[in-house]
């Protein structure tokens, strides 16, 4: 046994050599990751003249990746993608469509390979849109915005949020490297029955509504439901909390990572502790960071609970659920007389890659998407639309309260963007830290301290 | 098997050689009948753990080109107490991966094996049962065991216990035994097969001697059962074992390695920094670190089971 293991070890050992020396070699012939596969060149300066005319652009196939893949927002792109088609025969799409998760990781893979596609949606995130921005990838689109009058079709506060210096820098400013179709909204679907039998009406300010939570939780019922398992739902409560307490420019700062905030600060700190005091005063059920986060929608949807704080995108389900008992508002401001600040934006933009052989065709077509044509669309197809959301707004139900709340918010508040945009690592952090509030295990001015620590780092670069 | 090799009649090394010049056959022989099988080991395994282990020695986020920062990845690795405290959650886990089936295995193997039962095809299958079903089924049906109105809570309520109900995934003392306990009831069946195939193999003659001697049926676990099968137990150490440290999917599908990082572990945080974060060095360094650890404690059970196979 032992002189015959000896002797296989022998023979295992040059194998292992052999491999060793094999694998030095490649190491040797093998480059830096990136370098060879990336084309790290500098961000294409725009151009003087772009072609607006997708008939004139002769015959050409336009690769478009999407996450366009649920019920209403399938329906909408399908739609346009025929119309489009029909109109422009010459340009042919070849339409790759994938879940937002699926999206989020393949996108940074596909955009440095030889199959890139013309045109891909890209999250405005630092990790995602800041992140092509910086490698150079995306196509400023500031000469198409220009020739067909997107800063006119477009709030700044929409245009801002897919605007980037071109070296990634800065946030929010810069050019512009994407456009978005749907509008998003985070604020209180209600029940209806519910909040009549206790004999409540819609809260008016931010301390109404403190003083329903109280009465609805001493009535026995749930005041707030949540399901914040997967770590991210919780900051969209986190986000109209912090809308009552921060000012709306310093959370824009935040939520873009660019300088100008401080997650310890005293107006911080008040959100976490309002949100810790809110979970300690049983206004939540009591798993909140054990259940997941659709598993309380429909449980919402059953009859659980009286206000559910979550995006406009829930609006299908609980409408299949509750039918006409349920309402949306966004959230109540502090002065009766402001407008509300709530967290929100705009689906995924559309962005053009650098390795696009033809960019005019791709903005002509991310411009055909969200004319307004295409808006209409996207309201027939029960989307919210990014623009004119109160004309093309359905004629009841809560679905009119979802387009009313959007409306209200972008025209009269302020549209807070995701906080998890700050910083590549943000949505881990954040996240992790709001279930360490939750559950008592962060005190609200450690749950500062952790924030800023991510944020302060990457500030100073 | 190693009396045999040793009994059977070896060539000397000069007769060996000399034979294989008069056949034609140069000492590079072997090495290429081995070339095919280690040219695609090379390719498929070999290769990816080179270019592992050279990407953790750069600040790499898929889309810019990579910047060489040494070992920098691991010192960060190292002073990063959320990483580090993925290493713990993994040792936790071998404890619910491989010690704690170890043990139930041990006594469901040998009352099995004693009990001579009747239909003893039919809980073998049963007890084999988790290790065919695909593990994100198994995640999703314990998920739903464990959320607050799921069984487990219900059972708990029934007893009386209301008070110890609550959201096991989501209870950051709860958390990590729950996950681990998914393991157990997965690899306990793996480990009583094993083991059963090793007690069927111990002669009969041996517990009849025992039994003559007066031993009853702990002594006789202990004086011929457990020595019997230890090749077996470093066999089902080592698999559990790497199960526990590779353990992903489980995590991924109950936890994401929630509440706050409580059940964070390395191989979803390799997965979370590459794809989520888009950190392809630091998630490179903590896959070669975990490499490095398997290779190890593998290194080490080897050790111990060539031990207890030669006594």
């Amino acid at each position: 046994m032992k002189a015959y293991l000896t002797r296989g070890n022998v023979r295992w050992t040059r194998a292992v050599a052999a491999g060793v020396g094999a694998a030095l070699l490649v190491l040797t012939v093998g480059c830096a990751p990136g370098v060879g596969t990336t084309e790290t060149t500098a961000p294409a300066s725009p151009r003087a003249s772009v072609n607006i005319d997708p008939a004139s652009m002769g015959n050409v196939t336009l690769t478009i990746w999407d996450q366009e893949v649920r019920g209403g927002q399938n329906d909408e792109i399908t739609e346009l993608n025929a119309q489009f088609q029909a109109k422009y025969p010459n340009i042919k799409l070849d339409r790759h469509a994938q879940s937002f998760e699926d999206l989020q990781k393949t996108g940074r893979l596909v955009l440095t390979g030889p199959d890139a596609p013309d045109v891909i949606e890209a999250n405005n995130s630092r990790s995602q849109m800041g992140a092509f921005v910086t490698a150079g990838q995306l196509v400023s689109l500031d000469p198409y915005a220009e020739a067909y009058g997107w800063k006119d079709r477009f709030p700044q506060s929409v245009l801002k949020l897919s605007s980037y210096s071109t070296d990634g820098k800065a946030f929010g400013s810069g050019s512009l490297f994407g456009l978005p179709q749907v509008g998003e909204v985070v604020g209180f679907y209600y029940n209806k029955a519910k909040l009549a039998k206790l004999g409540l009406s819609v809260p008016q300010t931010w301390a109404d509504l403190e003083q329903q939570l109280k009465t609805i939780k001493a009535a026995g019922e749930t005041p707030l439901v949540l399901g914040n398992l997967e770590k991210w739902p919780a900051i969209h409560v986190f986000g109209p909390l912090q809308g009552a307490h921060t000012p709306a420019d310093e959370i824009t700062n935040l939520a873009l990572g660019n300088p100008g905030g401080d997650w310890t600060d005293q107006t911080n700190v008040a959100t976490a502790t309002e949100l810790q005091d809110w979970v300690k005063a049983g206004y939540f059920n009591s798993d909140v960071n054990g259940a997941a986060y659709d598993d309380v929608v429909a449980k919402f949807g059953k009859g659980t609970g009286v206000y559910f704080l979550g995006g406009s995108w829930n609006t299908p389900t609980v409408e299949a659920a509750l039918k006409g008992d349920v309402g949306f508002i966004a959230p109540p401001p502090v002065e009766a007389s402001a407008g509300p600040s709530t967290t929100g934006g705009t689906s995924l933009p559309f962005a053009v890659t650098s390795a696009s052989k033809n960019p005019d065709a791709a903005a002509a077509y991310i411009n055909f998407i969200t004319s307004d044509d295409a808006m209409k669309v996207i309201a027939a197809k029960g989307n919210l639309p990014a623009l004119h959301a109160s004309e093309l707004a359905p004629a009841s139900g809560v679905g009119k309260e979802v387009y009313a709340a959007y409306e209200l918010v972008t025209t009269k508040g302020h549209l807070l963007p995701y906080l998890d945009y700050a910083t590549p690592t943000f949505s881990d952090t954040l996240g992790a830290a709001l279930q360490d509030l939750i559950a008592a295990k962060k005190t609200p001015a450690e749950f500062g301290a952790a924030l800023q620590k991510d944020y302060g780092d990457f500030i100073k670069g | 098997m190693a009396t045999s090799s040793r009994a059977e009649p070896r060539p000397s090394r000069l007769a060996r050689q000399r034979r294989a010049s008069r056949e034609g056959r140069s000492a590079a022989t072997p090495y290429l009948y081995i070339a095919p099988a280690f040219l695609l080991y090379a390719a498929f395994l070999l290769f990816p753990l080179v270019r592992a282990a050279q990407f953790s020695l750069y600040a790499w986020d898929t889309v810019s080109a990579a910047k060489f920062v040494g070992f920098g990845n691991y010192v960060k690795m190292f002073n990063d107490p959320d990483l580090l405290g993925s290493f713990g959650h993994s040792a936790i886990l071998i404890l619910f991966y491989a010690v704690l089936p170890i043990c139930l295995g041990l006594v469901v193997a040998a009352i099995l094996n004693r009990a001579q039962v009747r239909g003893l095809g039919f809980f073998r299958t049963v007890i084999f049962l988790p290790q065919v079903i695909a593990m994100v089924v198994v995640a999703v049906a314990w998920t739903r065991l464990y959320s607050t109105d799921g069984s487990i809570n219900a059972i708990l309520r029934i007893l009386g216990l209301g008070d110890l109900a609550r959201a096991w995934l989501g209870d950051y003392t709860f958390a990590l035994p729950a996950v681990g306990l998914i393991g157990t009831w997965v690899e306990t069946g793996l480990v009583t097969i094993l083991l059963l195939a090793g007690m069927g193999r111990t002669p009969r003659d041996l517990y009849e001697a025992a039994r003559l001697d007066g031993a009853g049926p702990v002594a006789e676990f202990f004086a011929i059962t457990l020595p019997a099968v230890r090749g077996e137990i470093v066999v089902a150490a080592t698999l559990t074992i790497v199960a526990a440290l590779k353990n992903f999917d489980v995590i991924y599908m109950t936890t994401r390695g929630g509440p706050g990082t409580s059940t964070a572990v390395p191989s979803y945080q390799v997965y979370n920094q590459a794809f989520g974060l888009g950190q392809v060095g630091m998630a490179t360094t903590i896959g070669v670190t975990l490499a490095l650890l398997i290779f190890g404690i593998n290194l080490v059970l080897n050790r111990l089971g060539d031990r207890a196979v030669e006594d």
